[in-house]
C-alpha cells in the first residue's frame, strides 16, 4: 500500500496545503485503487481529476453513494430501473463538497433505493466486506463503507434512513455519522423515505468525519424545504477525555438480540468511557422496542410514494412491447425493481390504503411521537445515549436474504434515532467473533445526542477513538 | 310522471390557475403556448432527487381568494400527497391539500363555500390517435409545460338549484377572481375549469340523492347545458323507477352526450398522507395584512357603487360589475367623459356586447375614451344612433377617434338645409301606395318610406326628424 | 393474515405486475412483517399527536421569481420513447 493511501483525509488535506503532496497525484492513486476494486464497492469511477480543486478540502477525492445525483454521471440508486441514468443536475451536498475542494472519485454501490442492511439488494451485485470477503459490508451504504475501509477512497458520502450509514460503518470498522435531520440538504438525493433520509460522512477516523461534515452543513438550502441552517460551525475535535459527560445506556437497546461478542465489546467500551471520566447509567427509552415496527411502516409508506415516479415515462427502464398503459406500468415496475424494493412498495401501499391508514401509518406516526419524547426526556438527564451500533458483526453473504424480518432486525439499535431525527455516530470499538466462528470482525459503538449536538458527539467520539486505538488498516491488506 | 316534484341539487368544484410568474413548486415560468417541454426542470419533471418548494405568491393569492369568499383562513395548513398513476402526473402523486386546507367555509351570493385549497396542475397529454400508431398501439405524448402550474380548488356546498343559477353563480365567481387579479380566469384556455356534482331530491326534502360528477365543462354555456342534460338523465331514471348510480361523466358539447369516465370497479384509493418534503404553512399576521392590503373592490360592492354613483339601474350595474372587463371599460370611459353614464352603460351592455362575441373589449382596438366620445356625439345629436353603430364597428376593427371617423365618412346627422326635404319628397313619389297608407292612418307603413331614405343617407338622417318631415309633406298634423 | 386477493389489489394500486407465484410469496412475506409490526397495536396512543416531521420549520417559501428551465434536449434526453418533442406513452384512452 502506497504511503499516499495510508494518509487519513485530514492528513492528506494538510499535506496538499503545505505543498508536500500534489492533489492530482493523490487523486490518481485513489482512482487507480478504485478502478482495481474487487469488492464491487464502486459502480462508476472517474476517468480523471477535475481541473480545479483547492478549497478547504484541498482536492482530496470523495466517493459518493450512487443515490446522490451527479450531473452527467450515472446516478442509479443501486437500481436496474435507473440503469445508466445521468441526471442533469448535482445534488446540493455534492455541489457544496465539490466547491469545497472534494472532487468526485466515484459512485459507490448500495442496496437498491437504500433498502437493505447488507448491500445484497443492489441491482449491480453485492458488495463484499474487506475484513472478510465472504461477508456483507452492511448496508445500505455498503459500497461507501467498504471503499473507505479498503482504502480505495479517502472518505465517502452515504445516507442513513434507519441506520444505513452507521451499521455499515460498524460492520466495516470505520466511522459513520448520521446528522440531525435537516442539517444536510436532501436536494438531489434519490429519496427512500423523505422524513428520515439524511446524508452523512463515512470516514477512517473521527477527525475526517468532522472535516467532511463541516463542509456539508451551513446555510439552509432554499431547494429543500426541510433543511435547516446549522447553528455554528463544526469544530475539529480535540477532546482528550469524557470528564463530566453523562452517558445513558438504554436497557431496551442493549440486551436481548445482541450477539455476545458485540455486547462484550460494548461493555468494555463503557468501562473505558468511565476511565475517561464519563458517568455511565442506565436510561429508559420505553418505546424504543416499538421503533422497528413504526419504522417498517413509515419508511415503506413514504417509499411507496417516492418510487411511484419510476414509471417508464420520462427516464429509466421501460418494459418493451407493452401495448397498453397499465401493462407498460406494471411490467416496467415488475422488471425494473428488485425483490426487496417490491416488498416494501407493497407494504407501504398496504399501510396507506383505505381502511388501514389509521391502524398502520397513522399509528406508526404516533409511536414516532412517543419515541421522540422518550429521547427528549432522556436528554434531560443524560448528555449522550450509547448503544452497540448493530446487534451483530458482519454476517455471511446470503445468510439473511431469505428472511426479511431477520434482516430488518439489523436496524434495531439505529432506527430509534432516525425516527427522532437526532444525530448519532458509530465508531469502531473492538474486534469480535461471530457466534458461529470466523475471523475477528469490527464492532461499532453508537453515541447519540440531542438535535444539533454533532460537535459534542464528534468530541466524545474523538476522545474514545484515541483511547481505543482501533487499527482499521488490516482491512486494506488484502488489496483493493 | 313523478308523483313528487324533483328538485336539482348542484355543487361546483372549480379549479383556478393562478397568475403567478412561476409554478407552484419550482422556478419554471408559467407556459402560454410555448413549444412542448421547454418550461420544465428537475422538480416539475419529477426527476429523481428533486424537491418541491412552495411559491410564496400562490399562498398570497390563496389567502386573497379566501378573504373574498369570506372563508376562515387556517392558522396552519399542510400539503398532502394524492397518489395515483397517470402519464401527466410526473411524480405519481399530486401535491394537494387534504384535511388541513388553506381556507375553510365561506359564502358568495348565498352559496356556501366548503373549502379553498392549493395544489399543482397536471401536465398536458396529447393523444396522437391513428397517426401515432406504432406496432398497432396508439400513443399519447406528454408535454410538461403546464405541469405544476399553481391551482386553487374551490369547492361549494350543494346550494345551487338550476343550471342557469349554476352558470350565473360561476360568472359571479369569475368576476370576483378577475377583480382580485389572481387568475386569467379564461375558460377556453383552461385557467378556469368547473366540475359539477348533480343530484335530484323530492322538492322540499333536505336529504341528498345519489350524486354524479360532471367533469371538465370548459365554458359557461357548456356548464349550463351539461348540468341540464344530467338533470334530465337522472329525472328519466327516477321517473322510470330506477336508481341513479354514482358515476363520473364527461360532457361532450358537440353531441350534448354524457360519457361515463370511470367504472366503479376501478375505484380510486388515493392513499393521501402528509407530504414529507414540505413543511406546514402557518399563516402569519404579515401574510394576512399583505392579502388584506391587496384586496380590490369586489363585484357586488362595485355594482352597488355604480348604481349609487352613476344612477344606473340595478340590472345595468350588475351587468357591468359582474363582467369585470365591461365594468372596467365603463369606468375608464366615464373617466374620459363623465357626462352620460346611463347612455354609456346602455351602449356597452347593448351594442358593444352584441358585437364582442367571445372577445373581451381589450382584445379589440376600441379605446375607452373613444367610446365615451362616440356616446357624446350621439347624445348631442351630432350623429344618429345608426351612424353611431357604424362608428362603433370602425372603432372595434381599426380604433381611432370617433369625430375623425364621422368627418372622414361624412356621417354627421342631416338637417333640413342638407336637402332632406327633397329626399323625403322623392321617397313619397317613389312609393305612392305607402304614402297613401300613412295618410289614411296606418302608422306602421311609414317604415316603407323611411327605409329607402336611410339607405340613401347611410343612416345619417335622424329617425324622429324624418317622421316629422314625412308627416308635414303628407299634411298630417303632428301629435303633441 | 393477508389474502391473495388483497395482495393483488395492493399490487394493482402500486402498478406492480406479480405472477401467481410472486403473489403467494408476497402474501407470506407481508404476513411475516405485519406480524412483527403488530406489537404497536398493544400501545395506548390515545391523545398522542402524529409526527410527520421532526423539524419544526414552517413557511419555507420561495419568492415568485422565475429561474431558467432546462433546455428541451436535456429535459427529453433520458426519455425511453420521445416523439414530437414529448414523452410518448401508450395512450390511456386506448
Ligand atoms: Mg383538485
Ligand atoms: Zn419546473
Amino acid at each position: 500500500m502506497s504511503s499516499l493511501i495510508a494518509l487519513s483525509a485530514a492528513q492528506a488535506v494538510a499535506a496538499v496545503r503545505s505543498g508536500e503532496l500534489d492533489a492530482a497525484e493523490l487523486f490518481e492513486a485513489y482512482r487507480a485503487r478504485a478502478g482495481a476494486d474487487e469488492l464491487n464497492a464502486y459502480v462508476w469511477v472517474a476517468e480523471r481529476a477535475p481541473a480545479t480543486a483547492g478549497g478547504p478540502l484541498a482536492g482530496v477525492p470523495l466517493a459518493v453513494k450512487d443515490l446522490f445525483c451527479t450531473e452527467g454521471v450515472p446516478s442509479q440508486s443501486g437500481s436496474r430501473i435507473l440503469e445508466g441514468y445521468r441526471p442533469p443536475y448535482d445534488a446540493t451536498v455534492v455541489a457544496r463538497l465539490a466547491a469545497a475542494g472534494a472532487p468526485l472519485l466515484g459512485k459507490t454501490n448500495q442496496d437498491e433505493f437504500a433498502m437493505g442492511s447488507s448491500t445484497e439488494n443492489s441491482g449491480f451485485g453485492p458488495v463484499r466486506n474487506p475484513w472478510d470477503r465472504t461477508r456483507v459490508p452492511g448496508g445500505s451504504s455498503g459500497g461507501s463503507a467498504a471503499a473507505v475501509a479498503a482504502r480505495s477512497a479517502p472518505w465517502a458520502l452515504g445516507t442513513d434512513t434507519g441506520g444505513s450509514i452507521r451499521q455499515p460503518a460498524a460492520l466495516c470498522g470505520i466511522v459513520g455519522l448520521k446528522p440531525t435531520y435537516g442539517a444536510v440538504s436532501r436536494y438531489g438525493m434519490i429519496a427512500f423515505a423523505s422524513s428520515l433520509d439524511q446524508a452523512g460522512p463515512l470516514t477512517r477516523d473521527v477527525t475526517d468525519a468532522a472535516l467532511l461534515f463541516g463542509q456539508m452543513v451551513g446555510p439552509r438550502d432554499p431547494c429543500d424545504s426541510t433543511s435547516l441552517e446549522y447553528p455554528g460551525a463544526i469544530e475539529r475535535p480535540t477532546r482528550e477525555d469524557l470528564a463530566g459527560l453523562r452517558l445513558g445506556v438504554p436497557a431496551e437497546l442493549t440486551g436481548e438480540g445482541i450477539e455476545p461478542g458485540v455486547l462484550e465489546a460494548f461493555e468494555a467500551t463503557l468501562e473505558l468511557a468511565r476511565t475517561l471520566g464519563a458517568s455511565v447509567e442506565p436510561c429508559a427509552l420505553p418505546h424504543a422496542r416499538h421503533a422497528l415496527a413504526a419504522y417498517y411502516l413509515i419508511a415503506p409508506a413514504e417509499a411507496s410514494s417516492n418510487l411511484a415516479r419510476f414509471d417508464g415515462v420520462r427516464y429509466g427502464y421501460r418494459a418493451s412491447g407493452a401495448e397498453d398503459l397499465l401493462t407498460m406500468y406494471t411490467r416496467t415496475r415488475h422488471d425494473g425493481f428488485g425483490a426487496e424494493v417490491k416488498r416494501r412498495i407493497m407494504l407501504g401501499t398496504y399501510a396507506l390504503s383505505s381502511g388501514y391508514y389509521d391502524a398502520y401509518y397513522g399509528r406508526a406516526q404516533r409511536v414516532r411521537t412517543k419515541i421522540a419524547e422518550d429521547f427528549a426526556t432522556a436528554f434531560e438527564r443524560f448528555d449522550l445515549i450509547v448503544t452497540p451500533t448493530a446487534p451483530s458483526v458482519a454476517f455471511p453473504l446470503g445468510s439473511k436474504t431469505a428472511d426479511p424480518v431477520a434482516m430488518y432486525l439489523n436496524d434495531f439499535c439505529t432506527v430509534p434515532m432516525s425516527l427522532a431525527g437526532i444525530p448519532a455516530i458509530s465508531i469502531p470499538c473492538a474486534l469480535a467473533t461471530a457466534p458461529e466462528g470466523g475471523p475477528p470482525l469490527p464492532v461499532g459503538f453508537q453515541l447519540a445526542g440531542p438535535p444539533f449536538s454533532e460537535n459534542l458527539l464528534l468530541g466524545a467520539a474523538f476522545a474514545l477513538e484515541r483511547a481505543l486505538g482501533f487499527d482499521g488498516s488490516r482491512a486494506a491488506e488484502g488489496g483493493p | 310522471m313523478s308523483a313528487v316534484e324533483l328538485e336539482p341539487v348542484i355543487g361546483l368544484e372549480i379549479h383556478v390557475q393562478l397568475a403567478t410568474a412561476t409554478k407552484m413548486f419550482c422556478g419554471c415560468a408559467l407556459s402560454f403556448g410555448e413549444p412542448p417541454n421547454t418550461r420544465t426542470c428537475a422538480v416539475c419533471l419529477g426527476l429523481p432527487g428533486a424537491l418541491p418548494v412552495v411559491n410564496e405568491r400562490a399562498i398570497h393569492y390563496g389567502l386573497m381568494i379566501g378573504m373574498a369568499l369570506g372563508s376562515q383562513l387556517a392558522p396552519r395548513s399542510i400539503f398532502h400527497r394524492k397518489n395515483y398513476f397517470y402519464p401527466d402526473l410526473p411524480k405519481g402523486y399530486q401535491i394537494s391539500q387534504y384535511d388541513e386546507p388553506l381556507c375553510v367555509g365561506g359564502e358568495l351570493a348565498g352559496v356556501r363555500i366548503h373549502r379553498v385549497h392549493l395544489e399543482e396542475d397536471a401536465a398536458k397529454l396529447i393523444h396522437l390517435g391513428a397517426s401515432g400508431r406504432i406496432h398497432g398501439s396508439e400513443l399519447s405524448v406528454v408535454d410538461f409545460n403546464r405541469g405544476g402550474t399553481p391551482l386553487v380548488e374551490i369547492v361549494t356546498e350543494p346550494d345551487l338549484h338550476s343550471p342557469a343559477q349554476a352558470r350565473e353563480w360561476l360568472e359571479l365567481l369569475r368576476a370576483t377572481l378577475r377583480a382580485l387579479g389572481v387568475s386569467d380566469v379564461n375558460m377556453d384556455e383552461g385557467s378556469l375549469r368547473a366540475d359539477a356534482n348533480v343530484s335530484l331530491r323530492p322538492a322540499g326534502s333536505d336529504t341528498l340523492g345519489t350524486k354524479t360528477e360532471l367533469k371538465n365543462m370548459n365554458s359557461f354555456r357548456y356548464l349550463e347545458r351539461g348540468v341540464a342534460a344530467e338533470i334530465e338523465r337522472q329525472r328519466a331514471i327516477i321517473d322510470g323507477g330506477g336508481e341513479v348510480e354514482q358515476e363520473t361523466f364527461h360532457f361532450d358539447p358537440s353531441s350534448g352526450a354524457l360519457t361515463a369516465l370511470r367504472s366503479k370497479e376501478d375505484a380510486q384509493d388515493y392513499r393521501y398522507f402528509p407530504e414529507p418534503d414540505l413543511v406546514p404553512i402557518a399563516t402569519t399576521e404579515a401574510m394576512l395584512a399583505a392579502a388584506r392590503a391587496a384586496m380590490p373592490e369586489l363585484p357586488s360592492a362595485r355594482a352597488q357603487r355604480l348604481a349609487r354613483e352613476c344612477g344606473l339601474s340595478a340590472e345595468r350595474a350588475h351587468q357591468l360589475a359582474f363582467h369585470v372587463e365591461l365594468g372596467d371599460l365603463f369606468e375608464r370611459a366615464l373617466a374620459a367623459d363623465p357626462a352620460h353614464p346611463r347612455r354609456l352603460a346602455d351602449w356597452i351592455t347593448g351594442e358593444l356586447v352584441a358585437r364582442l362575441g367571445e372577445r373581451e373589449p381589450v382584445q379589440t382596438r376600441l379605446e375607452p375614451a373613444a367610446l365615451a366620445a362616440l356616446v357624446a356625439l350621439v347624445a348631442d345629436g351630432t350623429i344618429t344612433t345608426a351612424a353611431g353603430r357604424e362608428v362603433l364597428d370602425a372603432l372595434l376593427a381599426e380604433g381611432g377617434d370617433p369625430a375623425a371617423i364621422v368627418a372622414e365618412r361624412g356621417l354627421q346627422a342631416l338637417a333640413d338645409e342638407d336637402g332632406l326635404a327633397e329626399i323625403v319628397a322623392r321617397a313619397i313619389a317613389a312609393d305612392p301606395d305607402a304614402a297613401e297608407q300613412v295618410r289614411s292612418g296606418n302608422a306602421k307603413a311609414i317604415g316603407a318610406l323611411i327605409g329607402p331614405i336611410m339607405r340613401e343617407t347611410r343612416g345619417r338622417a335622424d329617425g324622429g326628424e324624418l317622421t316629422r318631415l314625412i308627416h308635414a309633406a303628407l299634411g298630417i298634423a303632428e301629435e303633441r | 393474515m393477508i389474502e391473495r386477493e388483497e395482495v393483488r389489489h395492493v399490487a394493482r394500486l402500486a402498478r406492480l405486475a406479480l405472477s401467481d407465484a410472486e403473489v403467494d410469496r408476497m402474501a407470506i412475506e407481508l404476513a411475516g412483517v405485519l406480524e412483527h409490526i403488530a406489537t404497536i397495536e398493544q400501545l395506548d396512543l390515545e391523545g398522542v399527536p402524529p409526527t410527520s416531521h421532526v423539524v419544526s420549520v414552517e413557511n419555507a417559501l420561495r419568492p415568485d421569481v422565475p429561474r431558467p428551465s432546462l433546455p428541451r434536449e436535456r429535459a427529453l434526453e433520458s426519455g425511453p420513447q420521445v416523439l414530437d418533442d414529448g414523452f410518448a406513452v401508450p395512450s390511456p384512452q386506448a
